[in-house]
């Protein structure tokens, strides 16, 4: 499948400290999809991240100072808004996104109605977590979510995402900071948009190594149950 | 009693000492020594005016007036560390979005320049 540039669609990429993979990415997805636009997004890296992602042909946003996850994606989000793309789809600079997933998410997006698409490990039912931990917290987020917004969600920890413009401006207002990736999911309920998850694989990381701990991983769960429940509570302030 | 309230009212004295200090060298903003100075001022008060503490203490159940005091003292801490931590939100908030505004910018510059470097 091929997209034209024309279609509105950008693909972000938000990377720190990604220059022995972040090249390969954007190459794979420029040969996926041919003339789509690239935006990696360089969170204050410390090597030479954004000189790489430029050789390899995509547009760089460089962070001045190092935002973490949330407020990178975010500053993708709030770019692509101002430059009136229709559709963002965010896939991660250490190549665990195949990019070969892209134009079902792309697809998905445009026909589902939907205004968030997830690639999913699980949805098939042959995904496994990268660690007993984090498959506890994936089970546990499963249970916790199916209730607040109303469907099961397979994988919820998933970077993995487009959205349509509608989410695109939500999330260039207001977009969780740390481990955005389930906060986000309540955020967009909140406005009563809806999700849908199309299965993907994930690809081990093309290069260097996973930060999460054990301690990082609950350190995880709480940070990440307080915030969906801080945006619960916010229901009441929501636009729609 | 007296010895801990004595104690009390000269570290009171020196916190607001050490406001006034930090405000006139310019360490401190002035809008963010109110709750210091709030703080210092009540604890002062209470330490010189052992009736009101004594009532305090006869509000809030504690038979000791000096366990009133304590109790007191980590209570408006309490709520002088939670006004600072409001602040810091807002500051981060202020900068990430700050940050991202810069990067946009810059970004869309760049690209201003590469078209008018191509149009030359």
């Amino acid at each position: 499948m091929t997209i034209a540039a024309t279609d509105g669609l950008l693909i972000i990429v938000p990377a720190y400290n990604e220059e022995a993979s972040v090249g390969q990415v954007v190459e794979e997805i420029r040969q996926v999809l041919p003339g789509v636009d690239v935006l990696v997004i360089d969170d204050c890296s410390l090597d030479q991240t954004a000189a790489v992602a430029r050789r390899a042909g995509a547009q760089v946003l460089s962070l001045p100072y190092h935002l973490g996850l949330g407020g990178a994606v975010q500053a993708g989000y709030k770019l692509a808004y101002e430059l009136g793309y229709q559709y963002v789809i965010r896939t991660d600079g250490d190549g665990q996104h195949d990019p070969r997933y892209i134009p079902a998410i792309y697809e998905a997006l445009k026909t589902s109605g939907c205004q968030m698409v997830i690639g999913s490990r699980f949805i098939a039912g042959d995904g496994a977590p990268s660690s007993l931990v984090r498959g506890l917290g994936i089970r546990f987020f499963r249970f916790v979510l199916r209730p607040i917004l109303g469907q099961p969600v397979y994988d919820p920890t998933s970077g993995f995402v487009g959205v349509n413009r509608e989410a695109l401006q939500v999330f260039s207002k207001s977009f969780p900071l740390e481990y955005p990736e389930i906060e986000a999911l309540v955020v967009l309920q909140r406005r009563r948009f809806r999700f849908k998850e199309v299965p993907c694989r994930m690809r081990p990381r093309m290069a260097g190594r996973s930060t999460i701990t054990v301690l990082k991983s609950f350190y995880y769960i709480i940070h990440v149950l307080l915030g969906v429940f801080v945006n619960v509570l916010k229901y009441e302030r929501r636009r729609r | 009693m007296d010895e801990l309230l004595d104690f009390t009212a000269g570290m009171s004295l020196a916190l607001l000492a050490l406001v006034l200090f930090s405000i006139r060298r310019q360490h401190i903003r002035v809008e963010y020594s109110v709750s210091w100075f709030g703080a210092a001022l009540a604890l002062l008060l209470l330490s010189r005016w052992p009736a009101a503490l004594q009532t305090l203490a006869g509000w809030m159940g504690i038979a000791n007036p000096p366990l009133a005091l304590l109790l007191i003292i980590g209570m408006l801490f309490l709520l002088v560390i939670f006004r600072l931590s409001v602040i810091i939100s807002d500051l981060k908030d202020a900068n990430i979005a700050l940050t991202q505004r810069l990067a946009i910018l810059e970004y869309r510059l760049e690209s201003l320049h590469g078209q008018t470097g191509a149009k030359s």
